[in-house]
């Protein structure tokens, strides 16, 4: 089959085959699902057709949703035949926000070859329709995004009825009596009128515990026993299958049947209740527990295996006690907020440090000692200098509107451009001063150029640093 | 707190000495007390009241110019002692090759970046409760008198060390430095001009190290010679014989 041939899916409706799906190429052809399979093949010529499987697709739909459930959220809900829904309140922060997590979402998705699209948006049906459809307000969209069946769509655009802001204005007794109710449920979950509690899937082989209460809890005393108990409970259910949780999900239903959770993560896998419970507890906070409680599930939707481990009175466990510290900050912060710095073998002084996880293995490199400033500018700022040219350090400089008058002055240190990256720096050139004013105050200067050919730089000065 | 064992006292000081062991037990009742890092340079360990800087305490450090010495001092520190160390910074201008220069090993330190100052603070307090690291090292620019109390009480109960590098944005909130705190020592570093060489040259970095407070001791400043890569202070070497107060060009 060529790659770059048209391909739909074909399926049967009643007794009709029909367009279920198309590709780029098929779409841009103007083939799209619900076209009857004749009329396609009848406009494009070698039309590639494969048989529709909803059933694949269901599944391969439900494996996307677990993949989704242990990286980004503990609440996911399916949204067929081809959508997800993520509850992110409280889990972007992880991943850099809101936009971050998209950001992250969509790159994984397209290097596991998934077209996907993603909206953020305060209620499910608003997701529903800013993934789907583009519009710039929500009561601009075709009312196909509304979640409707074919059924009422197509004799509401009978009616005239395109947009949702016709349906809003139009009376709704009248158009309850003619459609049903479920119109108006639909409009108002759209706009957060009705509450839509999301149905989150549960897989079978997560670990799971769940604790119903005789009474809805709210206070957080009980909340943080229940914790307590839970933690232990999911400790007993892992021993026996021999593995620690890198992660646990604690949900809250509330009795209005919203949810809410908390997700911790933890570096190693961990088998240790009194540590993952304050994991937990650390976060309790940020959840809402509305008008009560009535049930807590713990999940641990990443498991792996846990050895036991000879423990020595003689040696306590000291890397083990740095880790307990590295997960709670990293359920605080995010894990892009801790981290080691480790040296990377290049002359120019930003790009000298990369960051490791803050538990990496060590890697015993460190930096070759010429004299490095102890506070390095983030952009280097340009300073207006008194210098011979070609490699003398400068007399003064000013640098924020202050002249300073050098007293000393070592250099030049020159870092050459590196080519391999950017074939703009083949040529760049940097010559470093280290100089010292009157009151002893120490700056790392550079000249951008090697002072004589115009061709490795502007010959300009910058200031990038204090030596302490 | 570590004293001279009593014979080694004259009389007419033992009364004193009694006292300072007797406030000593009452300060630290039921916790046990955390040894002391000698500086190595006589001047300042006979200084301090317990001939070196206390560990599993709050130190509070800040800079006069472009916070560069503060972090090189604090290293130097911490490069003799051993053990995980947690760094909590707010900006991110930081070079950490320069840490490695005076002896922090990459691998020993484990960066934090908080928000703000409240989660600098809240990051040193849990750092403080994991008996496991060696010292934390946070940037704030305002030091409540009730957090440095809390800093103070964790980390005498872990033996964990935290130094607080004091920065401001502007010059002006340089004052706060001076509002109680429950910090046993504070510091002030400034640049000094650096040791004269033969020849066209920066020699090896002198500061002016201040010890503007000290639980249970007296205020000092000392012209000492920067870091080495052992993280190790000197003595300039034109003063190493003579007291600074007694200089003339300080007197001056």
């Amino acid at each position: 089959m060529p790659l770059d041939a048209p391909l739909v899916c074909a399926g049967t409706e009643g007794s009709r085959r029909i367009v279920t799906a198309a590709d780029h190429a098929a779409q841009a052809l103007g083939i799209h699902p619900g076209l009857p399979l004749a009329q396609a093949q009848a406009r494009v010529p070698g039309l590639v057709i494969a048989p529709a499987d909803p059933a694949a697709d269901a599944a391969a739909l439900d494996r996307l949703a677990i993949w989704v459930l242990r990286r980004y959220s503990p609440l996911v809900g399916n949204d067929p035949p081809d959508g997800l829904l993520i509850d992110i309140t409280g889990a972007a922060h992880r991943l850099g926000g809101e936009d971050g997590l998209c950001a992250d979402l969509q790159i994984r998705l397209r290097q596991a070859g998934i077209t996907g699209r993603t909206a953020i948006a305060d209620t499910i049906g608003a997701a529903h329709a800013r993934a789907r459809f583009t519009a710039r307000t929500i009561p601009d969209l075709p009312i196909t995004a509304l979640r409707l069946g074919a059924d009422l769509v197509i004799p509401l655009r009978r009616l005239g009825f395109m947009r949702i802001a016709e349906l809003e204005a139009a009376p709704r007794a009248p158009l309850a009596r003619r459609f049903g109710a479920h119109l108006g449920r639909r409009l108002d979950q759209l706009f957060g009128r009705l509450p839509e509690p999301l149905q989150p899937i549960t897989p079978a082989d997560i670990i799971r515990v769940r604790h119903d209460f005789a009474e809805p809890i709210g206070t957080a005393d009980a909340l943080a026993h229940a914790t307590h108990a839970l933690t232990a409970a999911i400790c007993a259910a892992l021993e026996p299958a021999g593995l620690g949780a890198r992660r646990l999900d604690l949900v809250f239903h509330r009795v209005d049947a919203s949810l809410a959770a908390i997700r911790i993560g933890t570096a190693r896998p961990l088998r240790d209740a009194g540590r993952l419970a304050k994991l937990l507890l650390d976060r309790l906070d940020q959840v809402d527990p509305g008008f009560g409680v009535e049930a807590m599930t713990l999940a641990a939707p990443l498991a792996e295996p846990l050895a036991y481990r000879q423990a020595s009175s003689l040696q306590p466990d000291r890397a083990g006690d740095v880790s307990a510290l590295i997960d709670t900050l990293t359920n605080r912060l995010g894990a892009a907020r801790l981290y080691r710095a480790a040296p990377v073998e290049s002359d120019i002084p930003e790009r000298s440090v990369r960051r490791i996880p803050a538990l990496a293995p060590p890697t015993g490199a460190t930096w070759p000692s010429y004299p490095r400033p102890s506070r390095l500018l983030p952009h280097p700022e340009p300073v207006d200098t008194i210098a011979l040219l070609p490699d003398q350090p400068p007399v003064q400089f000013t640098w924020r509107g202050k002249p300073r008058r050098i007293k000393r002055a070592d250099g030049p240190e020159r870092v050459f451009g590196e080519w391999w990256r950017d074939a703009a720096e083949t040529f760049a050139v940097r010559d470093y001063f280290v100089v010292e004013d009157g009151g002893g105050a120490r700056f790392w200067l550079f000249r951008c150029g090697d002072g004589e050919d115009a061709g490795t730089g502007s010959q300009r000065w910058y200031l990038h640093g204090f030596f302490g | 707190m570590i004293l001279p064992p009593a014979s080694q006292i004259r009389p007419h000081q033992r009364i004193l000495h009694d006292l300072r062991a007797q406030i000593a037990r009452i300060g630290h009742a039921g916790r046990p007390a955390h040894p002391m890092l000698p500086f190595g340079v006589p001047a300042i360990d006979r200084h301090l009241p317990q001939g070196g800087l206390a560990l599993g305490a709050v130190h509070q450090i800040t800079d006069a110019t472009h916070a560069a010495a503060t972090p090189l001092f604090i290293a130097g520190v911490l490069a003799r002692l051993d053990g995980m160390v947690l760094w909590c910074l707010r900006t991110q201008d930081l070079f950490a090759p320069s840490l490695a220069s005076v002896g922090l090993h990459p691998d020993r330190v484990i960066y934090a970046e908080p928000e703000d100052d409240a989660g600098v603070l809240l990051c040193l307090e849990e750092g403080l409760r994991q008996p496991g690291l060696a010292a934390v090292v946070g940037e704030v620019a305002r030091l409540p008198m009730t957090a440095s109390r809390r800093l103070q009480l964790a980390a005498e109960a872990s033996g964990v060390t935290a130094f607080i590098i004091r920065r401001w944005r502007r010059a002006a909130e340089a004052i706060e430095f001076a509002q109680p705190s429950a910090a046993v020592t504070s510091w002030r570093i400034a640049a000094a001009p650096s040791a004269p060489l033969p020849v066209p040259g920066v020699g090896r970095a002198r500061w002016r190290v201040e010890l503007v407070r000290s639980r249970g001791g007296a205020a000092g400043a000392w012209d000492m010679e920067a870091c080495d890569a052992e993280g190790c202070l000197a003595l300039s070497a034109d003063l190493a014989d003579r007291s600074v107060a007694a200089s003339p060009e300080r007197a001056a």
